[in-house]
Order: C-alpha cells, then sequence, then structure tokens
C-alpha cells in the first residue's frame, strides 16, 4: 500500500509542479491572452 | 390620321414589351418582397436541416467606399450601418483590432457555438449519464445475481508477487489521477444542471475554480500513468489463443468452479487494457488540445485522413469538413474529449467493481503486489505456472491447467 499512497502524492506533485512549469514558461491564460498593451506585473 | 400614329405606338410597345428571340427573362428576385433579407422559404429550408444559400447577407457588408464625405449631411455615419458591421462581425469579415494575442481572438461571433452548446447539453449530458448509470446498475444486478467472486480453494497463506512496484507505481499514478479528473470533469459537465441548482452559484464558483485547476494540472500526472502502464504491461496484453477460451467461458464469471487457463492478463483484463490504451491517447490528444487553446487544432487533419479511408462516406456522413475554423477545433476537442470520457468512466466502473467488491483476492494484487497462491492458480494458472515452474494443479471442479 506505500507505492498506492507514494503514487498518489507523486499526482499531487506532478500536479503543482506542472502548474508552476508552465506558468513560468509563459503558458498561463493571463500571458497567452492578454495583449502587449496589458502590464501583468 | 390620329387613330393610325396611336395604333402604330401601340404595336410599338407592344413589339417592345415583347422578348426577343433567345433571350430568357430573367428569373425573378426571390428576396424582393423581403428587401434582400431572408425569406420564409430560408428559415423553413435551415429548420429542416437543408444548406441555405446565405450570400444575399453573407456579402451585404456595406460600402465604405460609397459613403458620404464627411462634410456631407450623415456623412460621418459612413457606408457600413450597423446590421452590416454586426453582419461582417459574424461572418468574420470585419477588420477588427483586437487586444488579446490569442489565436483565434479576431472572432468575436461564432453562432457555431450554439450547436456545440446545445450538444453539450442534450446528447452529451443525458446519454453520458445513461451510460454510466446503466453500468452500475449493470453492476449491481451482475452483485446480486452472481455475488462475489471468492476464492474457491483453500486460502494456502502462501503468497507470490503479482505486480512489482513499477507496475503498481503506474497503476495508481493513472488511477488516482483519473479519478480526480472523472469527479472534476462530472463536477463540470453537470455544473449548471446538478450542482448550481443544489447548492447555489457561491458554493459552487470556488468548487468549479479548483476542480478546474485540478482537471488541467492532474491530467499531466494522467498522462505519465498512462505512458508507464503501456510500457511496462504492453508486452503481457498480446492477444492469443487462450483468451478465446478464456471468452468462449466467459471468463468464469458467470458461474462457479470454471477456472479458464489464462497468463499475466486474461482476455477481459486485456481488453481492458486496450480500452485504457486507445481511450486513455485520444481523450490526452484532445486533452492538450484543450489544454493549449487554438495551439493544437487536429480534427481537420483527422477528418481528411478519415475522408482518404472512405469510412465516413461508406457510413453516410459524407466528407468530414476538412476546413475548420479555430473555435470550431475547439468545440469538436471539447465535444470528442465528453464523449471518450464517459466511454472511459463506464469501463472503469466495471473495472473497480470487479478490483474491489466483485472479486475476492483481485484488490491484493495491485495493493500490496501479493496474491494467495491460490488466487493465482485458480484465476492465472499459466502465469502461476510460468512463475513458480509448478503445475497449478488446485482441487476446484475444473482444472485451471
Amino acid at each position: 500500500m506505500k507505492v498506492m499512497a507514494f503514487a498518489f502524492l507523486s499526482a499531487i506533485a506532478i500536479a503543482v509542479i506542472a502548474d508552476l512549469a508552465l506558468d513560468h514558461a509563459g503558458f498561463s491564460a493571463r500571458d497567452v491572452t492578454s495583449g502587449p498593451a496589458v502590464r501583468l506585473d | 390620321m390620329i387613330l393610325r400614329r396611336f395604333l402604330t405606338v401601340l404595336a410599338a410597345i407592344a413589339v417592345l414589351a415583347l422578348p426577343a428571340p433567345g433571350q430568357e427573362t430573367p428569373p425573378p428576385d426571390p428576396r424582393a418582397a423581403t428587401g434582400g433579407g431572408q425569406t420564409l422559404e430560408d428559415i423553413l429550408a435551415r429548420q429542416q436541416g437543408l444548406k441555405v444559400d446565405d450570400s444575399f447577407r453573407r456579402d451585404a457588408l456595406g460600402d465604405p467606399d460609397a459613403a458620404a464625405a464627411p462634410s456631407d449631411q450623415l456623412g460621418t455615419l459612413g457606408g457600413v450601418s450597423d446590421p452590416e458591421l454586426w453582419r461582417a462581425l459574424r461572418y468574420g469579415a470585419a477588420d477588427l483590432t483586437v487586444s488579446t494575442r490569442m489565436p483565434g481572438s479576431e472572432v468575436v461571433i461564432q453562432d457555431g457555438g450554439m450547436r456545440w452548446l446545445a450538444f453539450r447539453e442534450g446528447p452529451l449530458l443525458h446519454y453520458g449519464s445513461y451510460l454510466l448509470l446503466a453500468m452500475i446498475a449493470i453492476l449491481v444486478l451482475f452483485y446480486i445475481v452472481r455475488g462475489k467472486i471468492r476464492i474457491e480453494g483453500e486460502h494456502t497463506g502462501e503468497t507470490i508477487t503479482r505486480f512489482n512496484a513499477v507496475e503498481r507505481f503506474g497503476h495508481w499514478l493513472m488511477a488516482g489521477s483519473f479519478i480526480v479528473l472523472a469527479l472534476t470533469g462530472l463536477a463540470m459537465i453537470f455544473g449548471r444542471v446538478a450542482l448550481i441548482p443544489l447548492f447555489g452559484k457561491e458554493a459552487y464558483a470556488p468548487v468549479a475554480a479548483a476542480g478546474k485547476w485540478a482537471h488541467n494540472n492532474f491530467a499531466w500526472a494522467f498522462m505519465i500513468g498512462l505512458a508507464l502502464v503501456i510500457v511496462v504491461w504492453i508486452g503481457h496484453n498480446i492477444p492469443n489463443r487462450h483468451d478465446l477460451k478464456w471468452l468462449a467461458v466467459g471468463g468464469g464469471l458467470f458461474s462457479k468452479g470454471v477456472h479458464p487457463p489464462a497468463r499475466k492478463f486474461n482476455a477481459g483484463q486485456k481488453i481492458v487494457f486496450w480500452a485504457v490504451v486507445v481511450l486513455g491517447l485520444s481523450i490526452s490528444l484532445s486533452g492538450l488540445s484543450l489544454l493549449f487553446p487554438f495551439e493544437l487544432p487536429m480534427f481537420a487533419k483527422t477528418f481528411a485522413i478519415l475522408n482518404g479511408t472512405g469510412l465516413p462516406q461508406a457510413l453516410g456522413f459524407g466528407e468530414l469538413p476538412t476546413v475548420l475554423g479555430p473555435h470550431q477545433e475547439m468545440q469538436l476537442a471539447q465535444a470528442w474529449h465528453g464523449i471518450v470520457a464517459f466511454l472511459f468512466m463506464a469501463i472503469i466502473i466495471a473495472h473497480i467493481y470487479l478490483g474491489t467488491v466483485g472479486m475476492e483476492g483481485a484488490f491484493d494484487a495491485v495493493g500490496t503486489g501479493e496474491v494467495d497462491v491460490q488466487w493465482a492458480r485458480e484465476h492465472h494458472a499459466l502465469w502461476y505456472e510460468e512463475v513458480t515452474g509448478k503445475a497449478p494443479g488446485h482441487s476446484s471442479a475444473e482444472p485451471a491447467e
């Protein structure tokens, strides 16, 4: 059962990392959908 | 004299009024009565699903060049009326400047969206619900009739490793993320029709926002788990002759004492495996298309390939469209994602049933990875023989070979 728990924790970790990594890479919705006239910071 | 002149003029008028030989009378304008707008015939044809030539309004977008000079009366209004401007927006012909960078953002009106919405709130929701409820009803009925499938021989107390840690990790990575994806997907699609009426918009809003975040990001764990499962198990899921024997007796699921021989995976498990592979890959592709809006259009290309096979034509769908707008691509991706998701969930509900309450000892295989030797002898006799080098030789009514 430890493997199952580890897999569930891994799924959560992958989700968080994916969110942060995609944001960092410029794939966030605000980055993708806002025009150059919009200041994001 | 006067009468002669009058008759001459009358004759000349009559001659001029007659059509010249070989000259056809132009057909009357069918839209003359509506001032060039759509007619009752157009509306009726559209209601019958017939294709209507809408060039009479598609092309009626005004003429800025014909506008009066700004100094003239009404000159500043330009050569385009409000209806003509909205028409241009609707047909994507307006000269637009938008402040977003998203592809397809210059499409501000797309009436195909109404067909997508009708499908999403109608057939997808209804038939999807029926499918899940039917599967649950079948399993309840099966449980009532058959009961839990128990190990028929004596428990040996001795175990054998059924799945190693990597196999179990891949299974649970995919399974755990699938449960999150299924629940959040259902929460999104049933939000407006079921959850908001039950809990209210204020309670649903944070659930929807969190659910969307989870759906978008747990998808990556699902795809990694799917890839891992395919790598570690595909070799064991190639069909063989034992599968036919297994299928011929329904896997022994419907009668006690029947244990058709199977290797590591029986035919039923292979069906689930290949369903997971095909549906999992398909839902991942449409999901990626939705994760990166307008960046990964794939339906026009898929339709072109399908048209090449002649399959859509043979099935009566005719030629599928191979030129699709950005929003059409997204709508098709979402619709397909939903269809595959409901099929996937129905299959996985059956899989979860058999892996838990439906069969004694099945959960141990992916839980601890260890199964009772007697369980292995009864359900996977050929695999047991391969792994241990011993003949199964259990004492149930039908030898498991």
